[in-house]
């Protein structure tokens, strides 16, 4: 770890005000649970870390107009553990997923949409694109965890939420503030495939800070996760999926898909939402969402598994919603 | 012939073969045990590694020059020089010391290595793409046994398959390392290692090449390792770490510490070689195994290994006809390190796995097919009686189905079962007992405890042989300048430890007894020590308490010595055992994800010291088994020659949840006569065979290499 100078601002704006316009100058620190780890390794290494700790509206989950507000130092465990969040049986599902008391109490919901890729190209200093002589190293590489979606290159990594395939499900927002002030935009938009060494996988200006989810009513929805887990020990999910479907009697009116470990980015899959649309959450159309789900999959040279994996979770996370039980 | 010297018969016996705590424990839990990484000596400097990034190549220049000038800077020595070669990433180049832990970081950052890359290798799955890379050499080539072509005409079954397992790494929860503290002419070593008797000498001859420091000797350095946090075999040596940690403290009048990082622990501190390999069987009708014939191959490292013993103890040499052929495939890959009973678990895979599928082949349950053959290894009774055994604690009978019988729905339930042997001859050893005239009683030698359990081993010997209890002994161990005692591999210690303590306890007992004879009025020879008393066995009112025994020696401290081998000193331990593992596991079929449901192991290790701690011992080993069995493997990148899951988020171990319901059954009261045989080794080989043979009961197919990961478990089942 390189030496850094540490800030801890009492408000937001003076949160934005210390941060650097340009890349990897400085970092935003919450529950540090990623950010260290990636100093250790001088991954990362911002000569400023400015910490959120200090910032009060920043913390807790409430529930607000309707719906609900996870602040950016808001814990998985403060989610596993409020009751505003309970009825949100997919965010539910995927806090469980992650086994660590330790990364429970000082993981943020907030830190793991921003946490960066786990890809161990990039974590062995390779590069987010892991290239080598002006090509991925991936492709022919060890992939076996790497994207079967959104994987034309030259990333091939997977993004690593927990959350974000259930809050872009559930139709989640985030708020972004920088010095001049906040916007909002939809969780999905915070995402994006980079195309260059360099650029980043999400959307977000070095200056900008989340500071907020929104997750609106889930009155009259049928939500779940489902997540193919190796180890009940923490681990990362092979692939995952949330599924929500507003409902009108048994049929389902709307579907949001959405594949976590897929791709470079939290997938939403239209297929799936297709296949389900109009039709009740049985196990056959459930079987026909995760197929659909997969279609137009490309896997590696050594991740062909994770083909059916996705598909499953697919399935399994639509039987879930409705009711069923998986095995 | 019966000694004085011999154990104590089973119904003498207080101590010997019950159940203890771990006397070490409660110092452990409460953190009061000082591990080699946690010293921290007044004025320690911090040393860190520099290690290559490149897998193969020759060191052109080493420029510490910006390095020098790093706050904090304290001193540095080179382990390689330019023109040195590397063979594998990670390999030390230099080590650097500095006042703090980050400014040696910070050091150790600064310094530029020069390497000329040369071509490497990193991959051995595939031995032709290995063989066309010229990195393939025969190691062995051997037939044993009846006329192979005969037996293979007479064989009426056959089957032939491919099997393997990955290099796997020790991952020691406390990485190697120690701290060094050279002050004047001592060199007071605290090192995290399995062999603190051995550590001065191989220290001293390392030093003696570093013509700035001059001749060392072994006499100087004292080793003290009172707790070390596993070595599972890769902890034997002073390595280039601790040398330079020695040069470091020399160099600069400072202690120093050097303790490896995760990364470098798992990338260059051991790994485990793989075996892969094409294996086919051949039985009669009735389920004889009439053949036995393989070709395999593996990685050590750039060094290469031995060839694993196959066949794995089905090798009876007049009735099974065997050929082996074995290939050594030379990689840029850390080096191989003994892992628990070295080639063995490799072993049992690459026999019990074609053994088991020749079984289903011949319709038979496996529990009769290998003790059918139990006669092809050399202790048929031991596994006939541990099978049956093993079988009733994992309720076979009621259990087990045919395989590809596991019903609808896409879980699937099976059994499996492995069985293997280790010999664990003892170590040498040398044992102090002193009787102090306040009664304390301490037991000396240069051994260690591994987190095993040497400490309370020692106790009840000592404690049962003077009658007393164990809390009443103090156990002196982890410190070289103690009477030397072997190092801890191989399942060595507790054989040889306890047999030089037992005759150290007895010698010195006989010398109490003289004193007390004297005072009683009786014979010496009529005495007997027994709960805190010595007393006349003819007339139990001539008695004296332990304490006022003692207290007859005036100012005399007694001193009894004890050594292994003795060949006037009884029957005590011996080698060889066997013990048998079965697995139930539910298998996933659309995700490929395995579930431990539970394990059950039968264990024989002739005369148990400590039930408990053996016990342990094999729930260690299963809990290890079940990480490599579906979890473990060190994955290495031909472009960068780089282990790239270095860490303990993708080099995956098994936690509490993954490992199921465990039970265990230790021999007892069968094989006691035989002495005390060790117990780290055998339960350790086993457990991936086992779960493999169960995961193939279960899904109806053979997963052909370990780990079973989702990915393989799908492959498989798309294959059928």
């Amino acid at each position: 770890m390189r030496n850094f100078e540490y800030l801890a601002p009492t408000q937001v704006k003076a949160a934005a005000q210390a941060l650097s316009e340009h890349e990897g100058v400085t970092a935003v620190l919450a529950g540090g649970t990623d950010l260290l780890s990636l100093m250790k390794q001088r991954v990362a290494n911002p000569q400023r870390v400015v910490g959120l700790r200090g910032i009060r509206e920043l913390h807790g989950i409430a529930k607000q107009g309707g719906g609900m507000r996870i602040g950016a130092m808001a814990t998985i465990q403060d989610l596993l553990d409020s009751k505003a969040a309970g009825a949100y049986t997919a965010l539910m599902q995927a806090a469980k997923g992650i086994t660590s008391p330790q990364i429970r109490a000082m993981g943020t919901v907030v830190g793991d949409l921003l946490q960066r890729p786990r890809c161990w190209y990039y974590r062995n200093g390779h590069g987010l694109l892991a290239m080598h002589e002006g090509k991925s190293m991936v492709p022919n590489g060890e992939n076996r965890y790497h994207a079967i979606l959104g994987n034309k290159g030259p990333a091939y990594f997977v993004s690593a939420s927990s959350f974000a395939p259930a809050l872009i499900a559930l139709g989640a927002q985030v708020t972004v503030a920088d010095a001049e002030g906040e916007r909002q935009m939809p969780v999905k938009d915070l995402f994006r495939i980079p195309g260059a060494e360099g650029e980043r996988e999400n959307t977000l200006k070095p200056n900008e800070i989340v500071i907020e989810i929104l997750v609106p009513s889930v009155s009259g929805w049928k939500t779940a996760t489902y997540e193919v887990r190796q180890r009940r020990l923490l681990d990362w999910p092979l692939a995952t999926a949330s599924v929500a479907c507003r409902m009108s009697g048994n049929n389902v009116r709307d579907a949001r898909v959405v594949m976590g470990h897929v791709a470079p980015i939290p997938w939403r899959s239209s297929e799936a939402e297709t296949a389900l649309k109009s039709k009740g959450l049985s196990d056959g159309n459930a079987e026909a969402a995760g197929k659909a789900a997969v279609a137009a999959a490309t896997p590696l040279s050594g991740n062909k598994a994770k083909v059916q994996l996705a598909g499953v979770a697919v399935k399994r996370a639509v039987m879930l919603a409705g009711g069923r039980s998986v095995v | 012939m019966a000694t004085k010297y011999d154990w104590p018969a089973v119904e003498d016996r207080s101590l010997i073969g019950k159940r203890h705590d771990r006397v070490d424990g409660p110092e452990k839990a409460r953190g009061d045990a000082k591990y080699s990484y946690d010293r921290n000596l007044s004025g320690m400097l911090f040393a860190r590694l520099v290690t290559s990034p490149v897998p193969h190549g020759r060191i052109i220049g080493i420029d510490t020059s910006r390095a020098e000038k790093v706050k904090g800077y304290k001193g540095h020595v080179n382990i390689l020089n330019p023109g040195d070669e590397i063979q594998w990433a990670g390999k030390e180049v230099l080590a650097i010391a500095a006042d703090t832990e980050e400014h040696a970081r910070d050091a150790a950052h600064a310094v530029a290595v020069n390497i000329e890359k040369l071509d490497h290798w990193v991959k051995e799955e595939d031995v032709k793409k290995a063989g066309e890379a010229n990195r393939v050499k025969p190691a062995k080539d051997d037939a044993k046994g009846p006329d192979l072509a005969a037996a293979w005409e007479g064989a009426e079954v056959t089957h032939e398959g491919y099997y393997g397992l990955g290099v796997i790494t020790h991952c020691c929860l406390e990485p190697h390392g120690q701290v060094v503290d050279w002050t004047g002419d001592d060199i007071k070593v605290y090192a995290s290692t399995q062999a603190v008797a051995r550590i001065p000498a191989d220290l001293a001859k390392g030093l003696s090449r570093d013509e700035s420091i001059g001749r060392v000797e072994a006499g100087q350095v004292e080793v003290i390792t009172p707790y070390m946090g596993g070595g599972f075999g890769s902890k034997f040596n002073i390595d280039t770490w601790g040398i330079a940690c020695a040069q470091l403290s020399k160099k600069t009048g400072k202690p120093v510490k050097l303790m490896l990082d995760r990364n470098e622990e798992v990338t260059v501190a051991g790994s485990r070689p793989s075996d892969y390999g094409n294996v086919k069987v051949g039985a009669k009708k009735d389920g004889t195994i009439v053949a036995y014939e393989s070709e395999t191959w593996s990685t050590g490292g750039i060094a290469g290994r031995g060839s694993p013993p196959l066949p794995y103890i089905f090798d009876n040499d007049e009735k099974l006809a065997q050929k082996i052929r074995h290939l050594n495939v030379s990689t840029n890959i850390g080096p191989a390190r003994a892992w628990r009973a070295p080639n063995h678990p490799q072993a049992a895979v690459l026999t019990m796995c074609p053994l088991e599928d020749l079984a289903a082949k011949l319709d038979m349950d496996p529990v009769e097919f290998f003790k059918k053959n139990a006669d092809l290894t050399a202790r048929p009774e031991v596994y006939r009686y541990e099978i049956d055994k093993c079988a009733e604690m994992i309720d076979w009978k009621n259990k087990w189905r045919k395989r590809g019988d596991s019903g609808s729905g896409p879980v699937k339930r099976g059994l499996g079962m492995s069985l293997h042997t280790w010999g664990g001859r003892p170590h040498d050893s040398t044992c102090e007992v002193r009787i102090e005239p306040d009664g304390g009683v301490s037991v000396s030698m240069a051994s260690q405890d591994l987190g095993v359990g040497t400490y309370t081993t020692l106790s009840v010997v000592a404690a049962e042989t003077l009658g007393l209890d164990i809390p009443d002994i103090r156990i002196n161990i982890g410190n070289s300048k103690l009477p030397i005692s072997g190092a801890s591999g191989g399942s060595t210690t507790v054989g040889g430890t306890t047999a030089s303590t037992r005759r150290a306890t007895v010698n010195a007992l006989e010398e109490l007894k003289g004193v007390v004879a004297e005072s009683l009025g009786v014979e010496a020879g009529d005495l007997m020590a027994k709960d805190h008393k010595i007393f006349a066995k003819s007339d139990s009112s001539k008695s004296l308490s332990w304490a006022d025994a003692c207290k007859k020696l005036g100012n005399r401290t007694i001193t009894g010595q004890g050594k292994q081998p003795d060949r006037d000193g009884g029957k005590l331990n011996d080698s060889g055992v066997g013990g048998v593992q079965m697995a139930d596991v539910s298998v996933d079929t659309e995700t490929g994800i395995v579930t431990i449901n539970k394990i059950a192991a039968v264990q024989d290790v002739g005369l148990v010291v400590c039930l408990k701690q053996s016990e342990s011992q094999v729930y260690g080993a299963l809990i290890q088994g079940v990480a490599w069995a579906l979890y473990e493997e060190s994955i290495y990148d031909q472009t960068s020659g780089k282990m790239l899951n270095a860490d303990m988020e993708f080099y995956k171990l098994s936690g509490a949840g993954d490992i199921g319901e465990l039970e265990v059954h230790m021999v007892q009261n069968k094989y006691d006569d035989r002495g005390v045989i060790g117990i780290g080794e055998p339960p350790a080989i086993s457990p991936g065979a086992a779960i493999s043979n169960a995961v193939a009961n279960a899904i109806g197919v053979r997963v052909p290499t370990l780990p079973l990961t989702p990915d393989r478990i799908l492959a498989a089942l798309a294959d059928a």
